[in-house]
């Protein structure tokens, strides 16, 4: 029994995906057999068990979701179920929460600055980690072993250990003593986002270069050979050969660092500070819970415009998004 | 000042030139890289690995030693102290309960987050709603930490006796006929139901990872156990759960390191107060709040040293697992 154990990760990414349709469906044999197995299982505590399940995993999305399109006051001293004795519809709260005045929150600017945010540090990872994966799958040269093994344990650095010196770093720069080997960043207006990009870039990169190079790396050794024979350069390569191979890999590892900048607060707290003109939605919402913490019409509102852009993504690309899942288990 | 577009476009132009000109720097390097036909690997390599060995090294590697560095010094990080954060840590009653709860958060969110998984996606396997069934579920993976702990809060929201309940849980404690209550504030209950948050959370990826495992299971071996008169549970104990075993370690420890560094369900759900706060939230609060560098440091080394065990493991784990395969 054990001998089937390990396998699971590697080999049903496939059937595993929660996108994909019902497995048997295909062949009418499985299904017979399918259908079998399930009479025996499903008994009726079962069955109410897994709804059970269900309905406390998503009534409280469901509620919040509600709740921001009910009137303010009827939020503020009814319960959402009684939304359906007498359904009232409103978009105030959007509204108010995306456009009003700073206290309301004007998360619009803040919605702004989530993307901004999120999409360099994505695209800079990707580029990074795949260049990284690349060489340690296919370039000879001494030590890589020991490079990769390197790159693999900085997964287990908690961001905790590195937010002081970080931050120390864009504030004051590097010197050694009396001597400025690097100044400091001091960057002002929209360049502020450069400090974010380059602190969620160095967080994603063990992640990243580890998932990528498990990948690349299982990539047909014959196809770079061969392409080293006819002369080709690494560049060359790793342009034509390697990158439209990884393609899948890219996106499975851009959904994760996406979804993960997007949703972070620890980084963006610390880096991208407090105000409307860098912050991003978290930084922002966390603000709003914490000094009006019973405002529930902006709350709720608030909580969706930020859990929107993720929700897109996980419905349109859940394949790709579970694909990864396993095969890299999960940041570390 | 009013929302305008306008103020908005300065950002996103910077956006567009960070990527630009990143993917520019290294679309040219590429191509540069092999005119020159002196195709030495070594030179090669440096450009490949370069910008990841510098981000690395000036981001993790040097703040890694350079933090446990500060952990030996006081607050402003000119005096050594020697051991004195450290001791700090288990000498104060309140730091200590923050290390209690950190307990409490590694005993009980990986447990129950993997045991809810695994027990909805057997229960759920192979029936007819499996895909909808494990959207639900997964769901809240997609969903930040923040956005959770607002949806939570709101479950968790407090009326007086004599008002209207708006929150889910008060109201089922009132259609039973209880006192609603401050749940939030209520040690040590409030923990719990902090936990519960990330439970929430977690048990998607749980579910999805452990519904793989089960779906490699041959369907021979199913087949014959139920030929030989087995019951559900039976598979269940016999089939399933040994089969399963090794990938349900893994899911375990990927959320036990997970849940060491949970901070932002904290500190949105509570700040920290009414005794809830975990060492990564104390850590923040410390270094960036309190201005104690040395103590957040300390904090940060003691998160550090219980990570690590506990990735040894799982990095043993994938090897063997590899091996086997």
């Amino acid at each position: 029994m054990s001998k089937t154990g390990p396998r699971p990760e590697a080999e049903a990414a496939e059937p595993g995906t929660a996108a994909e349709s019902i497995p048997g469906r295909s062949a009418p044999a499985d299904r017979g057999a399918a259908a079998r197995v399930r009479r025996r299982l499903t008994t009726g505590t079962a069955s109410l068990v897994a709804l059970v399940i269900a309905v406390v995993w998503t009534l409280p999305t469901a509620g919040l979701f509600i709740s921001s399109f009910r009137p303010a006051e009827q939020i503020r001293t009814t319960g959402w179920w009684t939304f359906f004795g007498s359904p009232e519809v409103t978009l105030d709260n959007y509204r108010d929460v995306l456009f009003g005045s700073a206290n309301d929150g004007r998360l619009a600017s803040h919605f702004v600055n989530s993307f901004v945010i999120t999409l360099p540090s994505t695209v800079f990872v990707l580029g990074i980690a795949a260049l990284a994966a690349y060489a340690l799958a296919w370039i000879d040269f001494r030590g890589r072993d020991w490079v990769f093994l390197g790159i693999f344990a900085l997964q287990i650095v908690p961001l905790q250990m590195s937010l002081v010196p970080l931050l120390r770093f864009f504030s004051q720069g590097v010197s050694i003593g009396e001597v400025q080997l690097l100044p400091a960043w001091e960057l002002t207006g929209a360049m502020a986002f450069t400090n974010v990009w380059v602190a969620h870039t160095i967080f994603g990169l063990p992640l990243g270069i580890f998932l990528m190079h498990n990948f690349i790396s299982q990539l047909p050794k014959s196809l770079f050979e061969a392409a080293r024979v006819d002369g080709a350069g690494h560049g060359t390569i790793f342009r034509k050969v390697a990158l439209p191979l990884i393609a899948p890999a890219l996106v499975s590892l851009g959904i994760f660092q996406f979804l993960w900048v997007w949703n972070d607060l620890l980084v963006a707290l610390i880096f991208a500070g407090g105000d409307t003109a860098t912050a991003p939605l978290t930084v922002r919402l966390a603000e709003l819970a914490g000094t009006r913490g019973e405002a529930w019409h902006r709350l709720t509102a608030g909580a969706f415009v930020s859990i929107i852009v993720p929700l897109l993504v996980f419905f349109l690309l859940q394949r790709y998004f579970v694909r990864g899942l396993l095969a890299g288990s999960v940041k570390g | 000042m009013e929302f305008s577009f306008l103020n908005e476009l300065p950002k996103l132009v910077w956006m567009l030139i960070g990527i630009v000109v990143f993917l520019g720097v290294i679309g040219l390097m590429l191509v540069l890289l092999d005119a020159p036909r002196s195709k030495r690997d070594r030179w090669q390599a440096v450009f490949f690995l370069g910008p990841a060995v510098l981000l690395l090294l000036g981001g993790l590697v040097y703040p890694v030693i350079r933090t446990t560095v500060l952990s030996f010094y006081d607050r402003s990080g000119d005096t050594f102290v020697g051991l004195a954060n450290y001791l700090w840590m288990f000498q104060r009653p309140e730091i200590l309960q923050v290390l209690l709860n950190t307990l409490l958060w590694v005993l009980f969110a990986p447990v129950l987050a993997t045991a809810v998984g695994l027990l909805y996606a057997v229960l759920i396997d192979r029936s007819r709603f499996e895909s909808l069934a494990k959207s639900l579920v997964f769901m809240p993976m997609a969903i930040s930490f923040v956005g959770a702990s607002i949806i939570w809060r709101f479950v968790y929201a407090y009326r007086p006796a004599d008002q209207e309940q708006y929150g889910l849980l008060n109201q089922i404690v009132v259609w039973f006929g209880g006192e609603p209550q401050l749940w939030l504030l209520n040690q040590p209950l409030n923990t719990f139901l902090l936990i519960l948050v990330l439970i929430w959370v977690q048990a998607g990826f749980a579910m999805v990872v452990m519904s793989a495992a089960i779906k490699a299971i041959p369907t021979e071996t199913v087949e014959a156990a139920r030929i030989d008169g087995a019951g559900p549970w039976q598979l269940f104990s016999r089939i399933t759960l040994p089969s399963v075993w090794p990938t349900l370690l893994v899911v375990l420890i990927t959320i036990s390191v997970q849940t060491l560094k949970v901070f932002d369900i904290v500190r949105t759900m509570t700040g920290g107060n009414y005794g809830t706060s975990v060492i990564a939230n104390e850590m923040y609060s410390q270094a960036f709040s309190q201005g104690q560098l040395g103590q957040g440091s300390a904090l940060a080394v003691f998160l550090f040293v219980l990570v690590i065990p506990l990735v040894v493991l799982q990095i043993r784990r994938n090897r063997k697992a590899r091996e086997l395969a």
